[in-house]
């Protein structure tokens, strides 16, 4: 569900608005509607999420109303409607994926983070979630960071505390 | 070894660029095809090769392509459906990532047997490296004069594109993928008209999955009669199968069609076996919407025939007894997996992804998932297994789109198969949640069956 709140206005940067230009020439002239979606993952990479205020902005860049950006935006799983952690570690949780464990490396990751699925850790830095199948099914477990979506494979308990450490240090 | 086609130089070095890929052969199928074939003699070979849609329905690809309405002055668009997100299936990822300019030549080749000046790649959001890396190949292609305006000199123009979804099952379905590419939700729309005739921005419009349109290089190089000549009856040719589950070497493999599942399964060339020793208990043989097999009906049909890797005897004996080849997403459950559990994991999923459009599926999809999860947590009650059967049926074939019906089989065909498992779970409420019922008495136990082919 979206709730709309007042927030805090966002600017976008002219490299960001380069880049909308660019996608926006991929369409026939008057269907820039069908650049709403990369668009919204851009503006996600550069913010981390998706404000009212930022949808309200992509929604005038693309000459629509701010209300087909909402319901596109709440209806693909991958554009945050709040705040997340600088790493968000998404982890396949559907059956190929659990019948190599993939729900023991959640709960590892429960336990390690001190955090439960969707929360974010006091330092801001994690949150995760449990997401549906990544189509990298022979390589379980998996999980997958944005906003560049690396994926790291054939998880296990000591590889998950390898990567936190690394993300920790970055 | 069985013949590769889409796969055959994938362990060459750098065969993910231009130039490597071109050196191994690449791009000649674009020469062939814009140089010395029309438009309709290209339909006319793949129609030839018996080609069918590699995405999961089984269409033959030529007649989709010739049913292409073409008024005048109305642009056509050919549209890639790279959204795969079926659960077992990633062998679209593999190829777009170790060949991608396997996908660019069929697009080449494929829109200009359509008459397609613009053609797009809907690939699912998730996978952003792929895009990168299918970004880079039409670079790559462009500079080489294989993209634009008046390719190799030949007065065709094309432009590709490449556009990220936003992680939704349901754009897989060809029309909610078309609503997404026009920037709205992935809501199925109701057929007729066909895309064919009313597709992308209500032009007429392909949509193809990737492994089809890749198909394409190799039946225009050798011609559809040559490609025609492999695999079995009405399944020709080479299909990428992404194996996964407890196997010992998941992975995706091209197979002739035709392979046994037997040899498939166990010979070293592909899965080699269950892993850790175990004994196999179940499969899934398409994705996780074909109906669910015992390891018994899995490796033969219920005459005691061996079963193939093909359309036909993968769906032999209807849904009593068969299942389907579907997006070939091959999983495997070994002896310690638990059927509810399974089937519960892949009610959450589909009523995850269901798009609410339609109640049946909405509401459905739902009551599974929650009937599924208090049988799983030793809530259940014996009722529950008819009450899930009957939700199944009343959603199976009442919904604008598949999706409804690929969440009806799954559950329908566990409880077909593995019924004793499930009232198990009912009558052992505590038993249920730290123990499996295992190999026990669901079927006849099978052991580790004697590879007799290949090798």
């Amino acid at each position: 569900m979206l709730r709309v709140e007042e927030q805090q206005p966002v600017e976008f940067s002219s490299a960001l608005i380069a880049r909308f230009d660019e996608i926006v020439k991929r369409y026939p002239e008057g269907k820039q509607k069908s650049a709403l979606l990369p668009v919204l993952h851009e503006t996600q990479a550069e913010l981390g999420w998706l404000s009212t205020s930022a949808m309200d902005k992509v929604a005038e860049y693309l000459d629509i109303l701010p209300i087909e950006v909402y319901e596109v935006a709440s209806f693909y799983t991958m554009y945050f409607l709040k705040p997340q952690g600088k790493y968000v570690l998404e982890v396949c949780r559907t059956g190929p994926c659990c019948l190599v464990g993939a729900e023991r490396i959640m709960k590892h990751i429960e336990d390690r983070l001190g955090v439960k699925e969707g929360e974010v850790t006091e330092d801001g830095l994690f949150s995760w979630r449990g997401v549906e199948c990544l189509a990298a099914c022979g390589y379980g477990p998996v999980l997958q960071i944005g906003p560049e979506y690396t994926f790291y494979e054939n998880l296990n308990e000591q590889s998950v505390d390898q990567l936190i450490e690394d993300l920790r240090r970055k | 070894m069985a013949r590769k086609l889409l796969l055959e130089h994938i362990n060459v070095p750098g065969i993910n660029t231009f130039d490597v890929y071109r050196e191994k052969g690449g791009y000649r199928a674009v020469e062939k095809a814009l140089k010395t074939l029309s438009p309709d003699e290209v339909v006319e070979e793949v129609k030839k090769s018996g080609l069918r849609g590699r995405g999961g329905a089984g269409f033959p690809t030529g007649m989709k392509w010739s049913f292409l309405a073409k008024p005048e002055g109305v642009p056509r668009y050919l549209v890639c459906n790279a959204d795969e997100s079926e659960p077992g299936t990633f062998k679209d990822r593999f190829l777009m990532t170790h060949i991608p300019h396997a996908l660019i030549e069929g697009m080449i080749v494929s829109s200009y047997a359509l008459g397609a000046n613009t053609s797009y790649i809907y690939v699912r959001g998730e996978m952003m490296p792929q895009i990168r890396i299918l970004e880079r190949a039409i670079a790559e292609a462009k500079s080489a004069g294989f993209l634009g305006q008046n390719i190799l000199g030949t007065g065709y123009n094309l432009e590709l594109y490449v556009q990220p979804g936003g992680g939704a099952y349901i754009c897989g379905e060809e029309t909610a993928l078309l609503e997404s590419l026009e920037g709205k939700r992935g809501n199925p729309r109701i057929k007729p008209p066909f895309p064919a005739i009313a597709g992308l921005y209500g032009c007429p419009t392909v949509v193809n999955n990737v492994e089809s349109i890749a198909a394409t290089v190799p039946i225009i190089n050798d011609g559809g009669e040559e490609y025609a000549k492999i695999g079995i009856g009405r399944s020709t040719g080479t299909k990428l199968i992404s194996a996964s589950g407890n196997l010992v070497r998941p992975g995706v493999y091209e197979i002739e069609l035709g392979l046994s599942v037997e040899e498939f399964i166990y010979s070293d060339e592909y899965c080699g076996g269950i892993a850790n020793g175990k004994r196999l208990k179940a499969t899934v043989a398409g994705g996780s919407s074909v109906p669910i097999l015992p390891a018994n009906l899995t490796l033969k049909l219920a005459s005691g025939e061996p079963r193939l890797m093909s359309y036909e005897s993968l769906s032999e004996g209807g849904f009593a007894t068969g299942t389907m080849l579907g997006s070939g997403g091959f999983i495997a459950f070994d002896e310690d997996q638990c059927i509810v559990r399974n089937t519960w994991n892949f009610a959450r999923f589909y009523h995850h992804e269901s798009c609410g459009q339609c109640s049946p599926c909405r509401e459905g999809t739902g009551w599974m998932e929650k009937v599924l999860h208090r049988i799983e947590y030793g809530h259940g009650k014996m009722s529950d297994i008819d009450l899930l059967v009957d939700v199944s049926r009343k959603i199976e074939g009442n919904t604008i789109c598949p999706l409804g019906d690929a969440a009806a089989w799954p559950v329908a065909s566990a409880i077909r198969h593995f019924r004793d498992e499930f009232e198990w779970h009912v009558k052992e409420p505590v038993k249920c949640l730290d123990t499996n019922y295992g190999l026990a008495n669901y079927a006849e136990p099978i052991a580790k069956a004697e590879v007799t082919t290949g090798n």
